[in-house]
């Protein structure tokens, strides 16, 4: 990484830092636990790091096996992170719809 | 640049805007399960631009990885039941984190060489970070399964233990960016960092795990935002901040809401601690009938309802919601308070409460919920003790003087729903329980909840 790049790549995370407080301030106590996995997900990421290191050439065959076992438990993070974090907010979508039912019955 | 690397770039500009977009949508439910789509679709862009950007020699452990890894994080999705949920969420920061961890060990085996030192300190925070939190998850998520005792592991002079493990490991980092080649060193910061990891959650009470759980999210994200460092790859610094930053904005709030720093949760070791004679607790706690608790909920007009971890460990969400509901349909108004605390987990409790079918517009939160109680019949506390300690409020001396707490003690008459006559997991006792407008009716929450509506119905 030479001094531009790295210069760079400092914005990126002062602004992202930002933005990030922005935004997640912005969520309601409710939607912490989804809010939690939903970020976990995101930062899953990582799988494209371990896609690298799993595959790509110039690398030894024990960084291979390393990346074997990143893309294994970050994809596990990827799909069951969006997975579950989905169910959840199913749950909460579901709920407006009920109690509307239940209100226009009385 | 070839023109698969412009490719590869453009999907990972895209999936940075969708990331941001999905938790922008984030702040009110009825917009969050479209958000998480244009994630889910963010991130299905940035893995195919990848393998098309990316010189791929060997796919064998590729597509195996994404096999196994797709199997159990379905698995998982589907099978996990939301009262397990801060389990798999610990587990699953564990996962990340072991991730930017072996990421960053590849990444020393193939190029410590040629590494320039910006780079190698980057690779130092992946390695110790990954390590650090990838034990300490997995050490969390076996507290909150039960594996581990939730109770806080202690010993004497482990604070002392802690702060030298740290040191060495802060010691193994500098002398890793003097010497980048020496590969023992790197492994010695990796060991001391799992090692460390385990430390840092072992003393930690099951009662602090909202704060636990929130910083080891934080640290997951930080590693994954140093991997991004190390690779050059702004999505990952930028997903990774994200991430980081929502954990830790997290913990800051969980702090708050037990009027902890950080410091205190991490070093205290609270709930070990066996409370001298500093509760104005006293007298006798007076036990009501499961009929006569019934009569009193069904001739009441307004009713709120505390739940605790005391609700999750039994399961009794359902039983609470059919409660509620039988007494909607007789015109009492029912609300449920959460506190920021409650449970394991930050919003532990809206979510098992929503798997019940609960109306999240009768999930109130602290500060809307507190005025109210002095206008409420009955408030019923299900497995929850610390948060409605009146202590907290009163008595300066306490050991959570100063919590902000659900002010259940204000309210017409108390119903508190508890398994045995112990005490929370603080080890404090609580002055409510031996108010003379509370009641307590011991036993297993599911089953005196299914019962009380039972005779709620006979009323």
């Amino acid at each position: 990484m030479n001094p531009p790049v790295l210069i760079a790549s400092i914005y990126v995370f002062a602004l992202a830092a930002f933005l990030g407080y922005q935004v997640i301030s912005r969520v309601p106590p409710l939607l912490h636990t989804p809010l939690m996995s939903a970020t976990n997900a995101i930062s899953g990421i990582s799988l494209i790091g371990s896609l690298v290191l799993a595959g790509a050439a110039h690398y030894p065959n024990f960084a291979h096996i390393l990346g074997f076992v990143a893309v294994t438990t970050a994809t596990i993070n990827v799909v069951g992170g969006f997975g579950i974090t989905d169910r959840m907010l199913k749950m909460f979508g579901e709920r407006k719809a009920k109690s509307g039912d239940k209100a226009v019955a009385k | 640049m070839t023109l698969s690397t412009y490719f590869m770039e453009a999907t990972y500009l895209i999936a940075s805007i969708l990331f941001v977009f999905a938790l922008k949508g984030m702040s009110h439910p009825e917009t969050a399960r479209r958000g998480m789509f244009l994630a889910e679709g963010g991130m299905l862009a940035a893995i195919i631009g990848t393998l098309i950007g990316v010189h791929i020699v060997t796919w064998t452990w590729i597509i195996a990885g994404l096999t196994i890894g797709s199997i159990i994080g379905a698995w998982m999705a589907i099978w996990v039941p939301m009262t397990a949920m801060p389990q798999r969420t610990a587990l699953s920061h564990a996962f990340g984190a072991l991730a930017a961890a072996l990421v960053g060990v590849g990444e020393f085996a193939a190029k410590s060489h040629e590494m320039p030192g910006v780079t190698r300190s980057a690779l130092g925070f992946e390695v110790m970070l990954g390590a650090l939190t990838t034990t300490g998850s997995l050490i969390a998520a076996g507290k909150l399964q039960g594996v581990i005792h939730g109770k806080p592991i202690q010993f004497k002079g482990q604070n002392v233990v802690n702060l030298v493990t740290f040191l060495a490991m802060a010691t193994f980092f500098v002398i890793f960016l003097a010497h980048p080649e020496a590969a023992a060193i790197f492994y010695t910061l990796l060991a001391v960092a799992f090692v460390f990891g385990v430390m840092l959650v072992i003393p930690i009470g099951s009662a602090d795990m909202p704060v636990v759980m929130s910083l080891l999210n934080s640290y997951a994200g930080l590693a994954a935002a140093a991997t991004g460092f190390v690779l050059g790859n702004n999505v990952l610094i930028i997903a990774g901040t994200l991430d980081g930053f929502s954990g830790f904005i997290l913990s800051v709030l969980m702090c708050k809401a037990m009027n902890r720093s950080i410091t205190n949760v991490l070093f205290g070791g609270f709930g070990s601690v066996i409370a001298e004679s500093t509760s104005t607790a006293g007298g006798v706690m007076r036990e009501i009938a499961l009929d006569d608790a019934a009569m009193q909920l069904a001739f009441a007009s307004r009713v709120i309802f505390v739940p605790g971890y005391g609700l999750a460990t039994a399961q009794a969400q359902h039983a609470v919601r059919e409660l509620a509901e039988l007494l909607e349909d007789r015109g009492v108004t029912v609300k449920y308070a959460i506190h920021p605390v409650a449970g394991r987990m930050p919003g532990h409790m809206n979510v098992l409460l929503a798997e019940a079918n609960v109306p999240y517009s009768s999930l109130y939160e602290m500060e809307q919920i507190n005025p109210e109680f002095p206008s409420t019949d009955v408030a019923v506390v299900i497995g929850a003790n610390d948060v409605v300690n009146p202590d907290a409020r009163d008595n300066p001396k306490s050991l959570i003087a100063g919590m902000p707490i659900l002010e259940v003690d204000r309210a017409r008459s108390v119903i508190v729903l508890k398994r045995g006559q112990g005490r929370g997991f603080s080890g404090l006792e609580n002055p409510l329980f031996f108010k003379p407008c509370t009641a307590m009716l011991y036993g297993d929450a599911k089953s005196t909840l299914t019962h009380l509506a039972q005779a709620v119905q006979h009323v």
